[in-house]
């Protein structure tokens, strides 16, 4: 395969950045541009070594760098692989960069790296799918996330959970063979109360889903609110918050326009009613119906409104919308004299099931934001965002296996209900195993291979 | 032999090495599909011996009979003509567990499976011992053209079938006594496997045994359960009329060791060959000696025994469950600790036989050997254990080698289709460190594989191969079409909520009725048997008592019978990728070094197959799986 580069850290001043030469050249190309105080030629040096020297154009040095040389197949790709460590500046990184392609590698494709230790066999199914997730992954706890389902932490629990189905079916397979020395006696009310065991951490996992996914995709958020309540003024008090990184994202999936903002580590996809940064005029056009769309597909509502002025009809029409969603309300313009008391815009919410928590603020000082921020983080991951040895599942399709396991376990249950004879209770426990095999690639399923493939081989 | 000045060269096609339960299916097989046979065994005597157990069948064993039977074999029908009790296991527990055995008498079990063979067009009976396999070289590849026999007459043929069960080299040990022999003191065959090696095939050394047999004239039965066969027996055989084999039958009898009889074996088992070490072979582990049991459950106060009969007209008894390697005196003092053996009478003692067998890897799916063109085998010889295991392969090894000479593709049952598909598949695909033996949980997929459906699943197959009649094959369709005709009926025939309908329900111990309850429905509840229907159902037409239990079956399994079905297609899904036989596994560069080996080695057919092989990984399937797609496979 040809020989490819990326630059591998952040294009953002920083004491070091990488670059990663990949293929049957790496090592020629960089022996051309690279230049070590004794003249030594990678080509000659052996596999995992590291080499102090700089990087040449013609006769300039462009960089003082240490280089990386990990001959395949014991490297990231299976190939040859060359890292460069140069000095974090910008204009170096590219510098160097554009030194490296223009003496024969090619700038690699995003997952390039990792599509080939997968086509080399470096890396297994379950790997290449969270580094799927990875590369498509928006926040910096789903970049978490993935790896810890590369380091095995899914893989782990999956495993676990596993060896005890097999352990049943071990015992009921090895007594219809062996009725003289293996007993059932009494088994079915002991494999009862395992299958309830595994059926709640199973749940869990399923659980995790929800979270997962939005630790990956972040909360789909919808900021609602009649005219002149402030809605814009809350999108900007996130997109000017300081810690917050603002990622544009294409409309690709979604009608509306939005943006993505992530604050200590919580991502907020913001739907904005009116359209992100449009004028004040045009938010005086937006009617109802765009408000009903938005709240429609979030995950959570920013309800806003005006706390100088007493609650009217027209917040009404929209708390009428907000039946069974997730939404908080903000009391904004707290820089104003108040009008509105909590308990008098709760008295709008009266016969809703789900009522709001109640958040004043003020877009224009500040006031407030982060008791919302707090609030958030509480509605969705109990109060702190953690990722440590908990596992996540971020992945549609291995949520849909589990589920598949736990439906095949209520078939057990149901059998044994039923006073089934044993050997019928074996048949969906071995469905549910191969479920869970399935999570953890112990099971290879066609259907895997082919996402995987078309999502990770294309333009092969 | 290399002054044998005799020259006598016969032609034929297809030469059959042993006439034990492979080699009587291989040889009847060939013949019948056209093919002139000679079956070769070292005594006329030995054809369809049973040198170990007396029964034929049991539990998963009962299936493989079932299945042959279905496919067009002959032991299902020859158990059928000389059982002498009978008896279908494991009826408490569900229809895919359900189990037939029958209790042979066995010297009249070996003479009627002797008449078939002498009177079968086209098979000749040749007693000899087979001592050379003669074969062509056409570059690396070596192609069958026949054997010689120890006189040194020469078998000009096209195909041959080893069946040569444990007399290859084999040696008999009953404690410190070896002797050289086959079973039951019959002549070994020590020529065949320098002759196999010589020609690339390579053997091991595999290790079974058999208890003692009694004089029932020693034995006290008042100590022990007897055992009674069934009242209405059901055949083996499709073929078979039931009403035609209703008789008187024998019984067997069961009783226990103790404490005392494992405290003799434990104290004796320096004097064990196998725990000594002089057997190298290795043993099954599923059909262990006594001496394994004793060592391996230790905390077991007590093993079953079973005393069974040898036949109608032997007053010798076979001791099921304590087979031995010990010497005789041990023996004697082991088995008169057990009741109702206090004051036994031995007849032949327990002993183990070592013989040679094929390795791992040599074997392909249709029974051929791999790099010999025509050369095919079956039985122990491949590795295998049993009566009914040793048949299964030897039907399937005959078939295919009539049909190489048809010039058409082999049949190769799998996993999902047939217990002879498991069976088969394991001896090829896993390297089975002991003889193998059927077990029910081998089979994934057995509540489709059960023995009551194996006509459904097989005739068809049976009938195209040839070994079955039109007519026979015709009934099968007959039989689908009426049980799906009912099971139609039932579900469409309600009940309506009378108070004599829940009264009678009440009776059975069933929940009252909700309207429009169907028939089917009804039969759902685990209390409720079609009879019970016949309560509610007046319009109901008598049906054959076949028929009524895939009606059973088919409706109160019908959700399991359905995700089972669905486990069945996911598995056909990887069966379905073939992996090309050039493949060249070097080129696959992220195939583990072990994967690589083994696939090189097992050469799967494939995906699928492959990923059966021991020392070949998931992370190795995906990797092939990636290769296949992106060659284009």
């Amino acid at each position: 395969m040809d020989t490819i580069a990326a630059i591998c850290t952040a294009l953002s001043p920083s004491g070091i950045g990488i670059i990663r030469i990949s293929g049957e050249d790496a090592i020629t190309i960089t022996d051309k541009i690279f230049k070590s105080p004794g003249n030594k030629k990678l080509s000659d040096a052996p596999t995992h070594t590291i080499h102090y020297g700089h990087i040449v154009d013609g006769d300039e040095i462009v960089d003082e760098v240490l280089v990386m040389l990990m001959r395949g197949p014991k490297s990231y790709t299976t190939e040859d692989v060359v890292e460069i460590d140069c000095h974090g500046g910008i204009l170096v990184l590219k510098k160097v960069f554009n030194l490296v392609i223009n003496n024969g590698a090619r700038p690699s494709e995003p997952g390039e790296f990792t599509k080939r230790a997968f086509l080399n066999g470096r890396v297994d199914l379950t790997g290449a799918e969270a580094v799927m997730d990875l590369i498509s992954s928006k926040s910096d706890l789903a970049r978490k996330n993935s790896i810890s389902v590369l380091n095995g932490v899914l893989y782990k629990k999956i495993k676990s959970i596993r060896d005890e189905i097999l352990f049943s079916i071990a015992k009921i397979e090895a007594a219809l063979d062996d009725p003289e020395h293996m007993s059932l006696d009494g088994y079915e009310e002991e494999l009862a109360s395992n299958i309830h065991k595994i059926q709640s951490d199973i749940d869990v996992l399923i659980k995790s889903y929800d979270n997962g996914k939005i630790i990956k995709e972040g909360i789909n958020t919808a900021i609602v609110g009649k005219p002149n309540a402030g809605k814009s003024s809350i999108l900007n008090m996130f997109l000017n918050e300081e810690r917050a990184i603002v990622t544009e994202i294409a409309g690709t999936t979604r009608d509306t326009l939005e943006e993505s903002v992530t604050i200590d580590g919580l991502t907020l996809n913001l739907i904005d009613t009116a359209g992100i940064r449009d004028s004040e005029d045009v938010v005086e056009k937006i009617g109802i119906e765009r408000s009903s769309k938005a709240i429609e597909k979030a995950d959570l509502i920013l309800f806003v409104t005006d706390s100088s002025k007493d609650p009217d009809n027209e917040d009404d029409k929209i708390i009428s919308m907000l039946e069974n969603k997730k939404s908080i309300c903000i009391m904004n313009k707290t820089d104003l004299p108040q009008e509105m008391t909590v308990q008098e815009i709760k008295s709008h919410f009266e016969g809703m099931e789900n009522k709001p928590e109640f958040i004043r603020i003020s877009a224009l000082t500040g006031e407030g934001k982060y008791n919302l921020i707090a609030e958030i983080k509480k509605m969705f991951f109990n109060g702190e965002i953690s990722f440590n040895d908990e596992v996540m599942v971020s992945n549609l399709r291995q949520k849909n296996e589990l589920v598949k396991a736990k439906e095949a376990l209520d078939k057990v249950l149901e059998s044994i209900d039923n006073a089934m004879p044993e050997d019928f209770l074996s048949i969906d426990l071995m469905s549910a195993y191969a479920s869970l095999g399935e999570i953890i690639g112990e099971e290879v399923s066609d259907d895997l291979v082919d996402k995987i493939f078309s999502e990770f081989c294309m333009g092969k | 032999m290399e002054n044998n000045k005799n020259n006598l060269t016969i032609e034929t096609d297809v030469c059959v090495i042993g006439a034990g339960h492979a080699g009587c299916e291989a040889a009847l097989a060939c013949a019948r599909l056209g093919f002139d046979t000679v079956i070769f065994t070292v005594s006329v005597e030995s054809i369809a011996l049973m040198p170990c157990n007396p029964n034929v069948g049991g539990t998963s064993k009962g299936h493989l009979v079932r299945e042959l039977d279905a496919l067009g074999g002959e032991m299902g029908k020859n158990i059928d003509k000389t059982f002498i009790q009978s008896k279908m296991l494991n009826l408490s527990k569900g229809p895919a567990v359900h189990s037939l055995r029958a209790q042979a008498d066995k010297a009249n079990y070996s003479h009627s499976m002797r008449e078939t063979l002498e009177n079968q067009e086209h098979l000749t009976i040749k007693q000899g011992e087979v001592c050379e396999i003669l074969f062509d070289e056409d570059g690396d590849k070596k192609i069958i053209k026949g054997v010689r026999i120890f006189t040194g007459t020469t078998y000009l043929c096209k195909a041959v079938i080893i069946c040569s069960g444990t007399y290859l080299n084999a040696r008999c040990l009953c404690g410190e006594a070896i002797t050289y022999t086959g079973p039951n003191g019959l002549q070994a065959a020590t020529h065949l496997s320098e002759s196999l090696d010589a020609m690339g095939v390579t053997l091991r050394r595999f290790k079974t045994g058999t208890p003692a047999r009694m004089d029932k004239r020693s034995l006290d039965f008042s100590k022990m359960e007897e055992q009674k066969g069934d009242e209405r027996v059901i055949p083996f055989s499709f073929s078979t009329n039931p009403d035609d084999i209703q008789k008187e039958q024998v019984s067997c009898y069961l009783t226990y060791t103790n404490e005392e009889t494992h405290k003799i074996i434990k104290a004796n088992l320096d004097r064990s060959p196998i725990y000594a070490g002089i057997i190298e072979g290795t043993g099954p582990r599923y059909c262990p000696s006594i001496e394994d049991k004793v060592v391996k459950f230790a905390d077991k106060e007590r093993h079953q025994v079973f005393i069974e009969p040898e036949g109608l007209y032997t007053n010798e008894m076979y001791v099921g469950g304590m087979s031995s390697s010990l010497p005789e005196d041990v023996q004697l003092a082991m088995y008169r600790t057990v009741p109702g053996l206090e004051n036994c009478k031995i007849v032949r003692n327990a002993y183990a036989i070592e013989y040679d067998c094929l390795t791992p890897g040599l074997l392909t799916l249709s029974l051929e050997i791999k790099g010999v063109s025509g050369l095919f085998s079956a039985g122990q010889f491949n590795g295998s254990s049993g009566y009914e295991e040793a048949a299964a392969q030897g039907l399937i090894a005959g078939i295919n080698a009539a049909r190489k000479l048809q010039g058409k593709e082999p049949i190769i049952l799998d996993r999902s289709e047939a217990y002879i598909g498991v069976l088969i598949d394991d001896l090829v695909t896993k390297e089975n460190l002991e003889p193998y033996r059927m077990m029910t949980s081998r089979a994934e997929y057995r509540l489709l594989l059960r023995q009551d459906n194996a006509d459904f699943r097989l005739r068809k197959i049976g009938y195209e191969v040839g070994l079955v009649t039109k007519e026979q094959y015709d009934y099968v369709l007959y039989k689908d079409e009426k049980i799906k005709e009912e099971v139609d009926r039932l579900k469409n025939t309600f009940v309506g909520s009378a108070t004599k309908n829940q009264e009678y329900l009440e009776s059975l111990g069933s929940a009252p009725l909700r309207t429009g309850t169907s028939l089917a429905e009804l039969l759902c509840r685990p209390e409720i048997t079609y009879e019970n229907l016949s309560f509610f159902d007046k319009e109901r037409v008598p049906l054959s008592d076949d028929i009524i239990d895939q009606v059973c079956i088919r409706i109160k399994y019908e959700g399991y019978i359905e995700r089972q079905e669905r486990q069945v297609a996911a598995f056909k899904k990887m069966e379905k990728k073939l992996i090309p036989d050039d493949i060249d596994y070097d080129a696959v560069s992220s195939l583990r070094l072990e994967a690589r080996q083994k696939l090189k080695l097992f050469k799967p057919l494939s995906v699928g197959q492959a990923s059966r092989i021991s020392g070949v990984t998931p992370a190795d399937v995906s990797v092939l799986l990636i290769y296949l797609a992106s060659i284009g496979k």
